[in-house]
């Protein structure tokens, strides 16, 4: 058999291999042998295209490879799982630049001028190249907006979607003058160069608008938004890898890109669901700028606040407790005090479980990390509609650093979340809210729960008052 | 046209069957999805490395050698750091 025979071949189970992966994925008891088993198929493809394809400088490559996998990992092995939703952000930018790059060698390697080049190739090579780049800036803008670097909140200005929808109109008119003949001879003049003279200049404007572009479609997205964002920039990089494939003629770059492109595309469509939003909503909506009148309206009710004895006795002398944890417990990463209280519930013979939003957080399941690496066994997690099942007979909802998920305005028609599914965490008899201020979510609008007659308010920051709690529950 | 067509079909089928496959993961497990799903998307390293090995240009090599850091980053880590996660999620 010839050379090729086999690595076709030897893609072919590498590509069997990442789908009987991801399968293995959607159980969390086969879940770590999928992971392991995409990690084979990423290995079969690698060392099959290096014996199969002539390697000049194998220095280079070898270098290349074994710098990269330092870097990634180190940082796979100590960062702070806190930090999971930034690491994967930069992670992500990481695959969609190295498809820009692939992208952009190949232009160079054609020679350079992409008229000249075949029209599929054209396209595809622009397609990838601008994909790949806007994943690039996107996944680091949304890297800085996690890590706390650019601020969460939405940043806009005028005419901000005019200028986005141009410069996307510039930089789509660039990338069909670079792959088609005919579009560059009829632009070319127009900027005073001929139609084969344009390729280096409008190359260069390509990957820069594509760069911008990314930056300007993260940049109005606010904090409480990132979940979507994040899944959906895991998509494009699936894409802009599927579509070097397409540059390449090969195969296994194209399944593999489509079926992450397909697994952020799921993602995205599932978080857009859980808040009642659809894409362009998130994407150019600029949520939470907007509610500032009704910020004024905040701590005029009274509320019943408690301290850590009284919360105590009430989580103690209960019969079952449901835990909704937020972005708030996150950030104060007190998801191993809140475990001891659970433990100390527990040993009492207390029920507890845990209701988790599937927006809480700043990534598509947050929280069931963050929950993991307390220790907390996952079967204890339940989602949306399985806890809405049970608040009825619940006697106590702890809630910890959450506010618009468990928001009761979302019932209310004319309110800015109306509609997003919500915990109904006010079924329960007594609900107890763990939060600093009285202050609003993300959405900026003021939340009825606080002030129901149920509803007991334990203001503090999350760990202190966990700390506490600790200690109270123990003497209850 | 012909080899471009088979691409196609490829790429919609994939994606097709990405879907289904991928439709059943739990709430639970979105983060280790969208964490390992990373990491396969670091496939481009499978370009980079053809780019890389056929460079004839320095530009190209630069580009190419650039794409196979970062898909390596992306791929080592984005599987290691899935693993990480994974090993946390336990039933008691």
């Amino acid at each position: 058999m010839e050379s090729t025979t086999i690595t076709q071949i030897a893609y072919l189970i590498s590509a069997v291999l990442f789908v009987s992966g991801i399968k293995q994925l959607s159980s969390p008891a086969t879940a770590r042998s999928g992971n392991a088993r995409a990690s084979l198929a990423m290995l079969l493809a690698i060392v099959v295209t290096l014996l199969d394809h002539e390697i000049l400088d194998w220095t280079t490559v070898v270098a290349a490879v074994v710098a990269g996998a330092a870097i990634g990992g180190i940082l796979a092995r100590y960062i702070q799982m806190t930090a999971m939703p930034q690491l994967v952000a930069v992670f992500n930018g990481f695959g969609g630049g190295a498809s820009a790059a692939v992208a952009a060698a190949e232009f160079l390697r054609a020679g350079g001028s992409g008229p000249a080049l075949e029209l599929g190739v054209g396209v595809t090579i622009v397609l990838g190249t601008l994909i790949g780049a806007v994943t690039f800036s996107g996944s680091l803008i949304a890297f800085g907006k996690l890590q706390g670097v650019v601020t969460g909140s939405p940043v806009t200005f005028p005419l901000q979607k005019t200028l986005n929808a141009l410069l996307f109109l510039g930089v789509l008119l660039i990338g069909a003058s670079l792959a088609h003949v005919g579009v560059a001879n009829s632009v070319a003049p127009v900027v005073g160069m001929t139609g084969l003279e344009i390729s280096g200049p409008f190359f260069a404007a390509l990957v820069a608008g594509a760069l911008i572009l990314g930056v300007l479609l993260v940049i109005p997205i606010g904090g409480a938004d990132m979940p979507v964002v994040v899944s959906l920039l895991n998509s494009y990089s699936g894409i802009a890898a599927a579509t070097t494939g397409f540059v390449l003629n090969n195969y296994i770059l194209i399944i593999a890109g489509s079926l992450v492109g397909a697994a952020g595309l799921i993602l995205t469509q599932l978080m857009c669901k859980a808040m009642n939003r659809s894409l362009g909503n998130v994407a150019f909506g600029a949520f939470g700028t907007e509610g500032q009148t009704a910020r004024a309206k905040t701590g005029q009710r009274p509320v019943r606040d408690v301290d850590a004895e009284q919360a105590a006795m009430v989580l103690a002398y209960a019969g079952s407790v449901a835990v909704v944890p937020g972005y708030g417990l996150a950030v104060a990463q007190a998801q191993h005090e809140l475990k001891k209280v659970c433990d100390l519930l527990e040993d009492r013979g207390v029920t507890v479980r845990f209701g988790v939003h599937p927006v809480a957080g700043r990534m598509p399941g947050h929280m069931n990390v963050l929950l993991a690496e307390a220790d907390v066994s996952y079967d204890k997690l339940l989602d949306l509609d399985d806890i809405n099942a049970e608040f009825d007979s619940t006697d106590v909802v702890l809630i910890v650093g959450a506010n618009d998920v468990v928001n009761p305005a979302a019932r209310d028609p004319d309110s800015v979340i109306a509609g997003m599914p919500i915990l109904d965490v006010d079924k329960a008899r007594t609900v107890i809210v763990m939060k600093r201020s009285l202050s609003p979510g993300f959405a900026g609008i003021d939340n009825d729960l606080f002030y129901m007659d149920n509803t007991l308010m334990f203001f503090g920051d999350a760990k202190d008052q966990m700390s506490e709690l600790v200690k109270e529950v123990r003497e209850a | 046209m012909g080899e471009l067509l088979i691409l196609l079909y490829i790429f919609v089928l994939a994606t097709l069957a990405g879907k289904e496959v991928i439709s059943k993961v739990p709430p639970t497990l979105h983060t280790p999805l969208m964490s390992g799903a990373n990491a396969i998307s670091g496939i481009a390293i499978i370009g980079a490395l053809v780019v890389t090995g056929a460079a004839n240009a320095p530009w190209v090599k630069v580009l190419g050698t650039a794409g196979i850091v970062m898909a390596t980053i992306n791929v080592v880590g984005g599987f290691m750091v899935t693993d990480r996660m994974l090993q946390m999620f336990r039933k008691r």
